[in-house]
Protein backbone atom coordinates (compact mmCIF):
# COMPACT_ATOMS: atom_id res chain seq x y z
CA UNK A 1 0.00 0.00 0.00
CA UNK A 2 2.74 2.53 0.83
CA UNK A 3 5.01 1.19 -1.83
CA UNK A 4 1.97 1.93 -4.44
CA UNK A 5 1.87 5.07 -3.09
CA UNK A 6 4.89 6.14 -3.05
CA UNK A 7 5.59 4.94 -6.86
CA UNK A 8 1.91 6.95 -7.72
CA UNK A 9 3.77 10.57 -6.22
CA UNK A 10 6.79 9.59 -8.51
CA UNK A 11 4.24 8.85 -11.20
CA UNK A 12 2.14 12.25 -11.00
CA UNK A 13 5.86 14.23 -10.79
CA UNK A 14 6.89 12.69 -14.10
CA UNK A 15 3.72 13.56 -15.65
CA UNK A 16 3.61 17.27 -14.96
CA UNK A 17 7.39 17.63 -15.95
CA UNK A 18 6.14 15.95 -19.11
CA UNK A 19 3.25 18.64 -19.53
CA UNK A 20 5.55 20.91 -19.05
CA UNK A 21 8.62 19.90 -21.50
CA UNK A 22 6.15 18.88 -23.91
CA UNK A 23 6.51 22.16 -26.29
CA UNK A 24 9.78 22.81 -25.68
CA UNK A 25 10.68 19.18 -26.73
CA UNK A 26 8.50 19.53 -29.53
CA UNK A 27 10.15 22.65 -30.90
CA UNK A 28 13.76 21.33 -30.33
CA UNK A 29 12.34 17.85 -32.69
CA UNK A 30 10.92 19.76 -35.39
CA UNK A 31 13.75 22.66 -35.18
CA UNK A 32 15.90 19.48 -37.47
CA UNK A 33 12.90 19.43 -40.02
CA UNK A 34 12.88 20.34 -43.27
CA UNK A 35 10.80 23.03 -43.69
CA UNK A 36 11.85 24.00 -47.93
CA UNK A 37 8.69 24.10 -49.99
CA UNK A 38 10.47 24.71 -53.22
CA UNK A 39 12.70 27.84 -52.64
CA UNK A 40 10.68 29.05 -49.86
CA UNK A 41 11.11 28.64 -46.06
CA UNK A 42 7.61 28.09 -44.29
CA UNK A 43 8.34 27.22 -40.49
CA UNK A 44 4.61 27.51 -40.01
CA UNK A 45 4.02 23.87 -41.27
CA UNK A 46 5.20 22.31 -37.75
CA UNK A 47 2.89 18.94 -38.45
CA UNK A 48 4.97 17.60 -41.53
CA UNK A 49 8.18 15.98 -41.10
CA UNK A 50 10.08 15.95 -44.22
CA UNK A 51 13.50 15.02 -43.62
CA UNK A 52 16.56 15.77 -41.52
CA UNK A 53 18.43 19.11 -41.63
CA UNK A 54 20.31 21.48 -39.86
CA UNK A 55 19.31 24.21 -42.36
CA UNK A 56 17.32 25.89 -39.98
CA UNK A 57 20.38 26.92 -37.44
CA UNK A 58 22.06 28.19 -39.79
CA UNK A 59 19.18 30.30 -41.04
CA UNK A 60 18.97 31.32 -37.87
CA UNK A 61 21.94 33.89 -37.53
CA UNK A 62 20.83 35.48 -41.15
CA UNK A 63 17.49 35.51 -40.58
CA UNK A 64 15.14 38.00 -38.88
CA UNK A 65 14.88 35.62 -35.39
CA UNK A 66 18.69 36.35 -35.02
CA UNK A 67 18.10 39.96 -35.17
CA UNK A 68 15.85 39.92 -33.03
CA UNK A 69 17.91 37.84 -30.49
CA UNK A 70 20.38 40.15 -30.65
CA UNK A 71 18.15 43.41 -30.32
CA UNK A 72 17.06 41.09 -26.85
CA UNK A 73 20.26 40.55 -25.22
CA UNK A 74 21.55 44.09 -26.31
CA UNK A 75 18.49 45.58 -25.04
CA UNK A 76 18.61 43.13 -21.49
CA UNK A 77 22.16 44.31 -21.11
CA UNK A 78 22.14 47.69 -21.42
CA UNK A 79 18.92 48.28 -19.11
CA UNK A 80 19.64 46.11 -16.38
CA UNK A 81 23.41 47.73 -15.99
CA UNK A 82 21.62 50.95 -16.22
CA UNK A 83 18.25 50.25 -14.14
CA UNK A 84 21.24 48.67 -11.63
CA UNK A 85 23.03 51.89 -10.92
CA UNK A 86 19.92 53.91 -11.05
CA UNK A 87 18.07 51.86 -8.73
CA UNK A 88 21.59 51.32 -6.03
CA UNK A 89 21.93 55.36 -6.46
CA UNK A 90 17.59 55.10 -5.38
CA UNK A 91 17.82 53.00 -2.53
CA UNK A 92 20.74 54.23 -1.05
CA UNK A 93 18.94 57.81 -1.04
CA UNK A 94 15.48 56.62 -0.67
CA UNK A 95 17.08 54.92 2.71
CA UNK A 96 18.41 57.99 4.06
CA UNK A 97 15.68 60.22 3.85
CA UNK A 98 12.44 61.29 6.61
CA UNK A 99 9.84 58.47 6.87
CA UNK A 100 7.17 60.26 5.09
CA UNK A 101 8.90 61.27 1.96
CA UNK A 102 10.56 56.98 1.75
CA UNK A 103 7.02 55.55 2.14
CA UNK A 104 5.52 58.15 -0.47
CA UNK A 105 8.17 57.55 -3.07
CA UNK A 106 8.55 53.39 -2.11
CA UNK A 107 4.75 53.18 -2.70
CA UNK A 108 4.99 55.35 -6.19
CA UNK A 109 7.69 52.71 -7.34
CA UNK A 110 5.45 49.91 -6.27
CA UNK A 111 3.37 50.62 -9.13
CA UNK A 112 4.87 49.17 -11.93
CA UNK A 113 4.97 45.94 -10.15
CA UNK A 114 1.66 46.11 -9.33
CA UNK A 115 0.46 47.47 -12.63
CA UNK A 116 -0.57 44.82 -15.23
CA UNK A 117 2.07 45.15 -17.54
CA UNK A 118 -0.47 45.61 -20.24
CA UNK A 119 -1.39 49.04 -18.36
CA UNK A 120 2.19 50.00 -18.04
CA UNK A 121 2.58 49.36 -22.39
CA UNK A 122 -0.30 51.36 -23.04
CA UNK A 123 0.90 54.18 -20.43
CA UNK A 124 4.35 54.24 -22.37
CA UNK A 125 2.46 53.85 -25.80
CA UNK A 126 0.39 56.71 -24.60
CA UNK A 127 3.68 58.87 -23.42
CA UNK A 128 5.42 57.96 -26.66
CA UNK A 129 2.54 58.97 -28.81
CA UNK A 130 2.09 62.34 -27.23
CA UNK A 131 5.67 63.27 -26.98
CA UNK A 132 6.36 62.16 -31.24
CA UNK A 133 3.15 63.78 -32.09
CA UNK A 134 4.84 67.16 -30.59
CA UNK A 135 7.93 66.49 -32.02
CA UNK A 136 6.41 65.77 -35.49
CA UNK A 137 4.69 69.58 -34.78
CA UNK A 138 8.01 71.14 -33.96
CA UNK A 139 9.75 69.31 -37.41
CA UNK A 140 12.24 67.15 -35.45
CA UNK A 141 13.05 63.67 -35.90
CA UNK A 142 10.55 61.12 -33.94
CA UNK A 143 11.83 58.76 -30.75
CA UNK A 144 12.71 55.26 -32.58
CA UNK A 145 12.24 52.24 -31.62
CA UNK A 146 15.26 51.35 -29.67
CA UNK A 147 15.63 54.27 -27.47
CA UNK A 148 11.98 53.69 -26.68
CA UNK A 149 12.36 49.91 -25.61
CA UNK A 150 15.38 51.08 -23.64
CA UNK A 151 13.39 53.57 -21.68
CA UNK A 152 10.63 51.25 -20.93
CA UNK A 153 12.70 48.42 -19.79
CA UNK A 154 14.75 50.55 -17.55
CA UNK A 155 11.85 51.90 -15.98
CA UNK A 156 9.98 48.29 -15.14
CA UNK A 157 13.03 47.29 -13.97
CA UNK A 158 14.21 50.36 -11.50
CA UNK A 159 11.86 48.99 -8.94
CA UNK A 160 12.82 44.95 -8.91
CA UNK A 161 17.03 46.84 -8.27
CA UNK A 162 15.18 48.91 -5.56
CA UNK A 163 13.38 46.50 -3.63
CA UNK A 164 16.43 44.16 -3.52
CA UNK A 165 18.98 46.65 -2.39
CA UNK A 166 16.75 48.40 0.60
CA UNK A 167 16.57 44.55 2.62
CA UNK A 168 20.26 45.05 2.47
CA UNK A 169 20.48 48.45 3.13
CA UNK A 170 18.18 47.71 6.43
CA UNK A 171 21.23 45.19 7.64
CA UNK A 172 23.82 47.11 7.28
CA UNK A 173 24.69 49.84 9.17
CA UNK A 174 23.51 53.56 8.92
CA UNK A 175 26.63 54.90 10.05
CA UNK A 176 28.55 53.45 7.23
CA UNK A 177 28.35 56.33 5.23
CA UNK A 178 29.11 59.20 7.67
CA UNK A 179 32.37 56.99 9.35
CA UNK A 180 34.01 56.57 5.97
CA UNK A 181 33.98 60.32 4.92
CA UNK A 182 35.13 61.41 8.92
CA UNK A 183 37.83 59.01 8.24
CA UNK A 184 38.60 61.45 5.09
CA UNK A 185 36.88 59.89 2.50
CA UNK A 186 35.36 62.07 -0.16
CA UNK A 187 31.58 61.76 -0.67
CA UNK A 188 31.98 59.34 -3.59
CA UNK A 189 35.04 57.27 -2.13
CA UNK A 190 32.66 56.80 1.09
CA UNK A 191 29.92 55.38 -1.25
CA UNK A 192 32.20 53.08 -3.35
CA UNK A 193 34.51 51.84 -0.46
CA UNK A 194 32.02 51.68 2.18
CA UNK A 195 28.56 51.68 1.11
CA UNK A 196 27.96 49.65 -2.18
CA UNK A 197 30.73 46.60 -0.94
CA UNK A 198 28.13 46.14 2.08
CA UNK A 199 25.14 45.70 -0.05
CA UNK A 200 26.58 44.17 -3.10
CA UNK A 201 24.70 40.73 -2.58
CA UNK A 202 21.25 42.88 -2.65
CA UNK A 203 23.06 44.80 -5.70
CA UNK A 204 23.78 41.21 -7.36
CA UNK A 205 20.64 39.68 -7.14
CA UNK A 206 18.81 43.58 -8.09
CA UNK A 207 20.80 43.39 -11.11
CA UNK A 208 19.77 39.43 -11.86
CA UNK A 209 16.33 40.47 -11.44
CA UNK A 210 16.29 43.43 -13.75
CA UNK A 211 18.06 41.09 -16.46
CA UNK A 212 15.32 38.50 -16.56
CA UNK A 213 12.36 41.12 -15.98
CA UNK A 214 13.93 42.60 -19.64
CA UNK A 215 14.38 39.84 -20.79
CA UNK A 216 11.22 38.02 -20.21
CA UNK A 217 9.28 41.09 -21.51
CA UNK A 218 6.60 40.78 -24.42
CA UNK A 219 3.90 42.88 -23.18
CA UNK A 220 5.62 46.28 -22.92
CA UNK A 221 8.02 45.68 -25.56
CA UNK A 222 5.08 44.96 -27.62
CA UNK A 223 2.95 48.15 -26.91
CA UNK A 224 5.90 50.24 -27.14
CA UNK A 225 8.01 49.17 -30.14
CA UNK A 226 6.61 50.04 -34.08
CA UNK A 227 8.92 48.44 -36.75
CA UNK A 228 12.12 47.02 -34.69
CA UNK A 229 11.39 45.30 -31.55
CA UNK A 230 13.08 42.03 -29.42
CA UNK A 231 12.71 38.47 -29.82
CA UNK A 232 9.21 37.86 -28.19
CA UNK A 233 7.23 40.28 -30.26
CA UNK A 234 8.61 38.90 -33.02
CA UNK A 235 7.89 35.14 -32.06
CA UNK A 236 4.24 36.27 -31.76
CA UNK A 237 3.85 38.78 -34.72
CA UNK A 238 5.44 36.05 -37.01
CA UNK A 239 3.46 33.51 -35.27
CA UNK A 240 0.03 34.78 -36.45
CA UNK A 241 1.29 35.62 -39.67
CA UNK A 242 1.83 32.91 -42.49
CA UNK A 243 5.56 32.33 -42.84
CA UNK A 244 5.50 30.76 -39.32
CA UNK A 245 8.76 31.41 -36.15
CA UNK A 246 12.00 29.24 -36.66
CA UNK A 247 11.82 26.25 -33.92
CA UNK A 248 15.34 26.67 -33.84
CA UNK A 249 15.04 29.26 -31.54
CA UNK A 250 13.85 27.09 -28.68
CA UNK A 251 17.05 24.50 -29.04
CA UNK A 252 18.93 27.90 -28.79
CA UNK A 253 17.08 29.27 -25.75
CA UNK A 254 16.60 26.07 -23.98
CA UNK A 255 20.18 24.26 -23.81
CA UNK A 256 22.41 27.73 -22.66
CA UNK A 257 19.03 27.86 -20.15
CA UNK A 258 19.32 23.93 -18.41
CA UNK A 259 23.23 24.22 -18.76
CA UNK A 260 23.07 27.67 -16.23
CA UNK A 261 20.69 26.24 -14.21
CA UNK A 262 21.75 23.01 -13.22
CA UNK A 263 25.66 24.53 -12.84
CA UNK A 264 24.37 26.89 -10.20
CA UNK A 265 22.48 23.82 -8.97
CA UNK A 266 25.36 21.69 -8.89
CA UNK A 267 27.71 24.32 -7.43
CA UNK A 268 25.22 24.96 -4.57
CA UNK A 269 24.83 21.53 -3.89
CA UNK A 270 28.79 20.88 -3.80
CA UNK A 271 28.64 23.92 -1.30
CA UNK A 272 26.30 22.42 0.77
CA UNK A 273 27.86 19.35 1.03
CA UNK A 274 31.38 20.45 1.99
CA UNK A 275 29.60 22.60 4.28
CA UNK A 276 28.28 19.31 5.90
CA UNK A 277 30.89 17.56 5.74
CA UNK A 278 33.30 20.25 7.41
CA UNK A 279 30.75 20.84 10.24
CA UNK A 280 30.98 17.32 10.98
CA UNK A 281 34.53 17.07 11.03
CA UNK A 282 34.64 20.18 13.32
CA UNK A 283 31.99 18.16 15.68
CA UNK A 284 34.20 14.73 15.76
CA UNK A 285 37.90 17.02 16.64
CA UNK A 286 35.23 18.54 19.48
CA UNK A 287 34.40 14.96 20.41
CA UNK A 288 38.26 14.17 21.10
CA UNK B 1 27.15 65.74 0.75
CA UNK B 2 24.17 64.32 2.08
CA UNK B 3 23.51 60.44 0.91
CA UNK B 4 19.80 61.60 -0.23
CA UNK B 5 21.11 63.37 -3.39
CA UNK B 6 22.19 59.66 -5.23
CA UNK B 7 18.26 59.32 -5.32
CA UNK B 8 17.53 62.42 -7.07
CA UNK B 9 18.01 60.80 -10.59
CA UNK B 10 15.80 58.15 -10.28
CA UNK B 11 13.47 60.85 -8.68
CA UNK B 12 13.51 62.87 -11.66
CA UNK B 13 12.99 59.48 -14.08
CA UNK B 14 10.41 58.50 -11.68
CA UNK B 15 8.14 61.11 -12.80
CA UNK B 16 8.74 61.32 -15.77
CA UNK B 17 8.54 57.59 -16.78
CA UNK B 18 6.26 55.90 -14.05
CA UNK B 19 3.62 58.96 -12.87
CA UNK B 20 3.40 61.23 -16.30
CA UNK B 21 2.83 58.09 -18.70
CA UNK B 22 -0.45 56.52 -16.17
CA UNK B 23 -1.85 60.81 -16.64
CA UNK B 24 -2.10 60.25 -20.34
CA UNK B 25 -3.96 56.91 -20.34
CA UNK B 26 -6.66 59.31 -18.84
CA UNK B 27 -5.75 62.09 -21.40
CA UNK B 28 -5.96 59.74 -24.20
CA UNK B 29 -9.35 58.45 -22.98
CA UNK B 30 -10.76 61.86 -22.98
CA UNK B 31 -9.17 63.53 -26.05
CA UNK B 32 -9.59 62.89 -29.74
CA UNK B 33 -7.65 65.01 -31.91
CA UNK B 34 -6.27 66.84 -29.75
CA UNK B 35 -9.65 67.75 -28.58
CA UNK B 36 -11.58 67.21 -24.88
CA UNK B 37 -14.95 65.08 -25.12
CA UNK B 38 -16.14 62.41 -23.15
CA UNK B 39 -18.38 60.57 -25.89
CA UNK B 40 -15.94 57.76 -26.87
CA UNK B 41 -15.21 57.66 -22.96
CA UNK B 42 -18.92 57.50 -22.05
CA UNK B 43 -20.04 55.34 -25.05
CA UNK B 44 -17.07 52.68 -24.26
CA UNK B 45 -18.48 52.74 -20.56
CA UNK B 46 -21.73 51.70 -22.05
CA UNK B 47 -20.78 48.60 -24.07
CA UNK B 48 -22.12 45.89 -22.64
CA UNK B 49 -20.34 43.80 -24.55
CA UNK B 50 -17.04 44.76 -22.93
CA UNK B 51 -18.29 44.45 -19.72
CA UNK B 52 -19.25 40.70 -20.73
CA UNK B 53 -16.05 40.43 -21.91
CA UNK B 54 -14.64 41.20 -18.84
CA UNK B 55 -16.68 38.88 -17.32
CA UNK B 56 -15.67 36.03 -19.09
CA UNK B 57 -11.83 37.10 -18.35
CA UNK B 58 -12.16 37.13 -14.29
CA UNK B 59 -13.71 33.49 -14.96
CA UNK B 60 -11.34 32.05 -17.38
CA UNK B 61 -8.69 33.49 -14.54
CA UNK B 62 -10.38 32.17 -11.53
CA UNK B 63 -10.71 28.59 -13.35
CA UNK B 64 -6.58 28.95 -14.29
CA UNK B 65 -6.20 29.63 -10.72
CA UNK B 66 -8.14 27.00 -9.12
CA UNK B 67 -6.80 24.01 -11.57
CA UNK B 68 -3.54 25.70 -11.37
CA UNK B 69 -3.58 25.42 -7.35
CA UNK B 70 -4.81 21.67 -7.39
CA UNK B 71 -2.43 20.86 -9.22
CA UNK B 72 0.32 22.38 -8.22
CA UNK B 73 -0.58 21.22 -4.13
CA UNK B 74 1.13 18.01 -4.75
CA UNK B 75 3.82 18.83 -6.30
CA UNK B 76 4.92 21.45 -3.96
CA UNK B 77 3.96 18.94 -1.02
CA UNK B 78 5.76 15.95 -2.69
CA UNK B 79 8.90 18.05 -3.45
CA UNK B 80 8.79 19.11 0.26
CA UNK B 81 9.06 16.01 1.60
CA UNK B 82 11.75 14.56 -0.55
CA UNK B 83 15.78 14.98 0.68
CA UNK B 84 16.83 18.60 0.33
CA UNK B 85 19.50 18.01 -2.26
CA UNK B 86 17.22 15.56 -4.43
CA UNK B 87 14.11 18.39 -4.32
CA UNK B 88 16.36 21.14 -5.06
CA UNK B 89 17.39 19.44 -8.28
CA UNK B 90 13.88 18.15 -9.24
CA UNK B 91 12.02 21.89 -8.54
CA UNK B 92 14.87 23.37 -10.99
CA UNK B 93 12.75 21.03 -13.18
CA UNK B 94 9.48 22.65 -13.20
CA UNK B 95 11.00 25.94 -13.13
CA UNK B 96 12.93 25.42 -15.95
CA UNK B 97 10.28 26.63 -18.65
CA UNK B 98 9.10 29.39 -16.71
CA UNK B 99 12.24 31.42 -17.79
CA UNK B 100 11.67 29.98 -21.38
CA UNK B 101 10.51 32.36 -23.43
CA UNK B 102 6.29 31.98 -23.09
CA UNK B 103 5.38 33.44 -26.55
CA UNK B 104 7.70 31.02 -27.85
CA UNK B 105 6.03 27.91 -25.91
CA UNK B 106 2.41 29.07 -26.59
CA UNK B 107 3.42 29.22 -30.33
CA UNK B 108 4.18 25.60 -29.67
CA UNK B 109 1.19 24.51 -28.10
CA UNK B 110 -0.68 26.22 -30.96
CA UNK B 111 1.00 23.72 -33.43
CA UNK B 112 0.50 20.48 -30.98
CA UNK B 113 -2.98 20.93 -30.81
CA UNK B 114 -3.16 21.81 -34.75
CA UNK B 115 -1.44 19.14 -35.89
CA UNK B 116 -0.26 16.31 -32.92
CA UNK B 117 -3.20 16.47 -31.33
CA UNK B 118 -6.41 17.89 -33.04
CA UNK B 119 -8.25 15.36 -31.23
CA UNK B 120 -7.24 17.08 -27.92
CA UNK B 121 -8.24 20.12 -29.10
CA UNK B 122 -11.49 19.09 -30.70
CA UNK B 123 -12.53 17.63 -27.60
CA UNK B 124 -11.52 20.74 -24.99
CA UNK B 125 -13.10 23.16 -27.77
CA UNK B 126 -11.55 26.91 -28.17
CA UNK B 127 -12.78 28.06 -24.44
CA UNK B 128 -10.69 24.88 -22.76
CA UNK B 129 -7.77 24.84 -25.36
CA UNK B 130 -7.01 28.32 -24.17
CA UNK B 131 -7.77 27.31 -20.46
CA UNK B 132 -5.55 24.57 -20.51
CA UNK B 133 -2.76 26.96 -22.60
CA UNK B 134 -2.97 29.16 -19.74
CA UNK B 135 -2.62 26.56 -16.76
CA UNK B 136 0.21 25.45 -18.59
CA UNK B 137 2.20 29.03 -18.35
CA UNK B 138 1.74 29.73 -14.91
CA UNK B 139 1.81 26.32 -13.29
CA UNK B 140 5.31 27.30 -11.86
CA UNK B 141 4.13 30.54 -10.87
CA UNK B 142 1.85 28.82 -8.52
CA UNK B 143 4.57 25.77 -7.34
CA UNK B 144 7.12 28.00 -6.77
CA UNK B 145 5.38 29.96 -3.62
CA UNK B 146 3.56 26.69 -2.47
CA UNK B 147 7.09 25.04 -2.77
CA UNK B 148 8.91 27.63 -0.79
CA UNK B 149 6.19 27.72 2.17
CA UNK B 150 5.45 24.11 2.37
CA UNK B 151 9.51 23.11 2.88
CA UNK B 152 10.00 26.03 5.57
CA UNK B 153 7.41 24.43 7.28
CA UNK B 154 8.55 23.03 10.68
CA UNK B 155 8.44 19.34 10.91
CA UNK B 156 8.39 18.66 14.75
CA UNK B 157 4.58 20.22 14.56
CA UNK B 158 3.63 17.20 11.74
CA UNK B 159 5.28 14.69 14.34
CA UNK B 160 3.49 16.76 17.45
CA UNK B 161 0.00 16.04 15.56
CA UNK B 162 0.83 12.66 14.96
CA UNK B 163 1.88 12.15 18.65
CA UNK B 164 -1.02 13.76 19.52
CA UNK B 165 -2.95 11.25 18.21
CA UNK B 166 -4.54 12.83 14.56
CA UNK B 167 -4.34 10.55 11.44
CA UNK B 168 -1.92 11.61 9.01
CA UNK B 169 -5.24 13.09 6.52
CA UNK B 170 -6.29 15.11 10.09
CA UNK B 171 -2.53 16.33 10.68
CA UNK B 172 -2.84 17.55 6.69
CA UNK B 173 -5.91 19.45 7.09
CA UNK B 174 -5.40 21.11 10.23
CA UNK B 175 -1.72 21.82 10.23
CA UNK B 176 0.14 21.90 6.78
CA UNK B 177 -3.13 23.40 5.08
CA UNK B 178 -3.63 26.38 7.50
CA UNK B 179 0.37 27.18 7.70
CA UNK B 180 0.82 26.80 4.34
CA UNK B 181 -2.08 29.85 3.59
CA UNK B 182 0.68 32.76 2.82
CA UNK B 183 1.87 30.60 0.11
CA UNK B 184 -1.52 29.94 -1.61
CA UNK B 185 -2.03 33.26 -1.11
CA UNK B 186 0.75 34.77 -3.07
CA UNK B 187 -0.03 31.78 -5.43
CA UNK B 188 -2.90 32.70 -6.20
CA UNK B 189 -2.01 36.23 -6.44
CA UNK B 190 0.91 35.34 -8.98
CA UNK B 191 -1.31 33.77 -11.12
CA UNK B 192 -5.08 35.10 -11.32
CA UNK B 193 -4.07 39.20 -11.61
CA UNK B 194 -1.93 38.01 -14.84
CA UNK B 195 -4.37 35.72 -16.06
CA UNK B 196 -6.98 38.65 -16.13
CA UNK B 197 -5.13 40.51 -18.48
CA UNK B 198 -3.54 37.59 -20.82
CA UNK B 199 -3.84 37.96 -24.98
CA UNK B 200 -1.22 35.74 -26.44
CA UNK B 201 -2.74 32.61 -25.37
CA UNK B 202 -6.20 33.58 -26.98
CA UNK B 203 -4.78 35.34 -29.85
CA UNK B 204 -2.61 32.28 -30.09
CA UNK B 205 -4.66 29.67 -29.53
CA UNK B 206 -8.32 30.81 -30.10
CA UNK B 207 -6.33 31.99 -33.70
CA UNK B 208 -8.11 35.05 -33.29
CA UNK B 209 -11.21 33.40 -32.86
CA UNK B 210 -11.36 33.66 -29.34
CA UNK B 211 -11.30 37.08 -27.78
CA UNK B 212 -10.78 38.02 -23.31
CA UNK B 213 -10.83 41.09 -22.39
CA UNK B 214 -6.47 41.95 -22.94
CA UNK B 215 -7.53 41.33 -26.64
CA UNK B 216 -10.00 44.01 -26.46
CA UNK B 217 -7.63 46.48 -25.68
CA UNK B 218 -4.93 44.77 -27.83
CA UNK B 219 -7.09 45.43 -30.55
CA UNK B 220 -7.99 49.00 -30.07
CA UNK B 221 -4.29 49.75 -30.16
CA UNK B 222 -3.22 47.73 -32.39
CA UNK B 223 -5.18 47.40 -35.69
CA UNK B 224 -3.82 46.07 -38.76
CA UNK B 225 -4.90 48.90 -40.83
CA UNK B 226 -2.72 51.70 -39.09
CA UNK B 227 -3.62 53.92 -36.08
CA UNK B 228 -6.21 52.22 -33.56
CA UNK B 229 -8.46 54.17 -31.48
CA UNK B 230 -6.75 55.43 -28.56
CA UNK B 231 -9.98 56.78 -26.64
CA UNK B 232 -11.38 53.19 -26.53
CA UNK B 233 -8.42 51.85 -26.15
CA UNK B 234 -7.61 53.58 -23.06
CA UNK B 235 -11.03 53.77 -21.73
CA UNK B 236 -10.59 49.91 -21.34
CA UNK B 237 -7.40 50.12 -19.53
CA UNK B 238 -8.82 52.51 -17.22
CA UNK B 239 -11.36 49.84 -16.42
CA UNK B 240 -9.06 47.02 -16.29
CA UNK B 241 -6.60 49.18 -13.73
CA UNK B 242 -9.37 49.70 -11.52
CA UNK B 243 -10.75 45.74 -11.49
CA UNK B 244 -7.29 45.08 -10.85
CA UNK B 245 -6.53 47.43 -8.06
CA UNK B 246 -9.58 46.34 -6.33
CA UNK B 247 -8.65 42.67 -6.81
CA UNK B 248 -5.56 43.07 -5.26
CA UNK B 249 -6.87 45.27 -2.48
CA UNK B 250 -9.26 41.88 -1.89
CA UNK B 251 -6.08 39.45 -1.63
CA UNK B 252 -4.01 42.06 0.34
CA UNK B 253 -6.93 42.07 2.91
CA UNK B 254 -6.74 37.79 3.40
CA UNK B 255 -2.62 38.33 3.14
CA UNK B 256 -2.91 40.95 6.09
CA UNK B 257 -5.88 38.47 8.27
CA UNK B 258 -3.02 35.55 7.31
CA UNK B 259 -0.13 37.70 8.91
CA UNK B 260 -1.95 38.89 12.01
CA UNK B 261 -3.13 34.92 12.69
CA UNK B 262 0.74 34.16 11.93
CA UNK B 263 2.25 36.31 14.65
CA UNK B 264 0.39 33.69 17.29
CA UNK B 265 3.42 31.01 16.42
Amino acid sequence: MKKAFRSIKYVYLALMVFFLYVPIIYLIVYSFNDFTIGKRVAYANLGKWKGFTLQNYANLFTGEAGRSLLLTLEIAAISSVVATVIGTGAAIGIYAMKKRTRNLILNVSELPMVNPDLVTGISFMMLFAFVNSLLVKLGMAQIGDIPKLLIAHISFSIPYVIFSVMPRLRQSSNLLYEAAMDLGCSPWQALMKAVIPDIMPGITSGFIMALTMSLDDFVVSYFVSDLRSVLSVYIYSSARGAKGVNPALATVIFIPLVTLLLVVNLMRIAKEREYEIQSKKVKLKGGK
Amino acid sequence: MKRKVFAYPYIVWMILFIVIPMFFIIYYAVNVNGQFTLTKFISTLKDVGKWKVLWASVVMAFKTTVICLLLAYPIAYILSNMKKSVAGFISVLFFVPMWMNFVLRTYAWQAILEYLLPGLKKFLGLEGSVLMVLVYDFLPFMIMPLYNTLSKLDKSLLEASRDLGASSAMTFLRVVLPLSVPGIVSGVTMVFIPAITAFTVPALIGNGMYHLYGNEIELAFKTLSGQGDYAVGSTLSIILLISVLVSTLIMNHFDKDQKQGGQLW
